[in-house]
């Protein structure tokens, strides 16, 4: 058979595969180590569907520590950083990390990343796939006086699920009590005696929590929180069909240069003082675009049947192709396949009826609003 | 009945001209939890190497080679409502179609059981 490979080998962009601190550790757990975004990393370790299913209902670990970290800070920071980011930092609290977007003089997407204001500069993580040209673009477009510091002693945990806050809050301590964490809001705690910064957010559409804790201290750390009865260890290949089901973008999948935010739905990373002000790389084109609206759309599709559309394959309705689905899969929690596409605004109503080509087949699918499965987070008691 | 493997990780029974055809236990444990199977009609015809079958994992679709020329003469329609047999039996109940071989000698060029088992252990 064909493709017995597994998921997104494109993103390997670096020559070489590195390895991450918790290496040895997920194929001590049975982790199937798998190339991404340059690095060896756990595809799965007991099944996608076991893992999705347990993040879901319980809490799922998963080692994101390709990811890039990176703390920015000097004279002039904010007015520099908003600069290359259409975000507004006058209202950033401190500690609550906030999604933003990496855009290049056109309006298209570089990359999107978390920005969190810390008190003598900015924490932003981004994608592992980018991180490299992430670094570059910053150097490139941010003033000398401005420092990029690339956080690469960390590692990054995130531990995600309706018990993850019940597992985490038994292993940490600090000034204040977890449970002040709601959602979007970050905080210094200790796990173990190990400095943690925590912040209430992730990638699944479940509570849960974001953990960057030196790379030194990484196993102890994933071991303390993995002997927790609520948790087990969770591969990327779960995490990609959790992150589908929450409707969230997958850069390099739904989200590139060719592709705009306002396309992709997500005017919440475009601050609402930047859409009058401008000021932003590719500004010229997001306001006209919020303006006057777009030609296509980011939208989800749910499919009949049992069959998957995939990435690239194509949207019709009738003899016209209307849209191009950019990731796609079967649904865990619905039991269904799922899909997410940009299609003709005209098309990108919900209950809209269109058909997706896979493999020559025209599978029959229906335009759905999303989230795919409802987001869970915790805003307060 | 003779069983034969692919390179692919496809096996093949076959008794005089007529052949069963699956993946493997490697296979199958590479691809992870299978959620639909694309099996082909009675009655169409295949030459070796084409792709007549296509096995859906949450994380990708994979062809599923015929190992061998013919026409495809049933598939196993109990993995519409249950296609993660193939996962747990992927070697008997978890077969995918059934094929009535033209060219029998096409056999020559696939392995045995030790010759897979061989190769699989040096992937």
């Amino acid at each position: 058979m064909g493709d017995v490979q597994t998921i997104n080998d494109d993103e390997a962009v670096e020559p070489e595969v590195l390895t991450l601190p918790l290496d040895a550790w997920h194929r001590a757990k049975g982790g199937r180590m798998v190339e991404f975004a340059g690095y060896w990393m756990p595809v799965q370790y007991e099944g996608i569907i076991a893992e999705h299913l347990w993040t879901r209902e319980s809490a799922g670990l998963f080692d994101v520590s390709h990811m890039g970290q990176l703390f920015i800070s000097g004279e002039g920071v904010e007015a520099a950083l908003e600069a290359v980011l259409p975000i507004d930092l006058s209202t950033l609290k401190p500690y609550g990390p906030r999604y933003s977007l990496l855009l290049d003089e056109n309006g298209g997407v570089l990359d999107d990343l978390m920005v969190t204001r810390w008190n003598s500069g900015f924490y932003l993580v981004v994608n592992g796939a980018t991180k490299w040209d992430d670094i570059g673009h910053l150097r490139e477009h941010l003033p000398d006086e401005v420092t990029i510091n690339h956080l690469d002693d960390s590692a990054l945990l995130a531990l995600q699920g309706p018990k993850a806050f019940a597992a985490l809050d038994r292993v940490v301590t600090g000034e204040y009590p977890l449970s002040a964490l709601t959602f979007m809001k970050g905080g210094q705690f200790k796990i173990d005696g190990v400095e943690a910064w925590i912040s209430r957010s992730g990638y699944t559409g479940e509570d849960g929590f974001e953990i960057s804790i030196p790379a030194a201290d990484a196993e102890r750390v994933a071991d303390l929180i993995c002997a927790q009865p609520e948790v087990k260890p969770i591969g990327l290949g779960a995490r990609d069909s959790l992150r589908l089901e929450a409707g969230l973008p997958l850069y390099g999948h739904d989200l590139s240069p060719e592709t705009s935010p306002v396309e992709a739905g997500l005017l919440f990373g475009i601050n609402k003082r930047r859409r009058s002000e401008g000021g932003f790389p590719g500004a010229e084109r997001i306001l006209r675009e919020i303006a006057e609206g777009t030609a296509r759309k980011w939208v989800g599709l749910v499919l009949e049947g049992r069959q998957a559309a995939r990435e690239g394959a194509t949207v019709h309705l009738g003899a016209e192709q209307v849209g191009v689905v950019t990731s796609g899969g079967f649904s865990p929690s619905r039991q269904q396949p799922i899909a997410m596409a940009y299609v003709a605004s005209a098309y990108a109503a919900p209950g809209t009826k269109l058909e997706i080509d896979v493999r020559g087949k025209r599978l029959p699918a229906e335009v759905v609003p999303t989230p795919f499965v409802p987001h869970r987070y915790y805003r307060g008691a | 009945m003779t069983r034969y493997f692919t390179q692919d990780h496809e096996w093949i029974d076959v008794s005089g001209t007529s052949g069963v055809v699956g993946i493997t236990e490697y296979a199958q444990s590479q691809l992870g939890d299978i959620t639909y199977v694309d099996l082909p009609s009675a009655g169409a015809t295949v030459k070796k190497g084409d792709a007549p079958c296509v096995v859906d994992s949450v994380k990708a679709a994979s062809d599923v080679y015929s190992p061998v020329s013919g026409t495809i003469t049933a598939a196993n329609d109990a993995l519409g409502d249950a296609p993660e047999l193939v996962n747990t039996d992927a070697e008997e109940g978890g077969w995918l179609f059934r094929i009535d071989l033209s060219d029998p000698a096409e056999l020559d060029g696939l392995m045995d059981k030790a010759a897979y088992d061989a190769y699989v252990a040096g992937l």
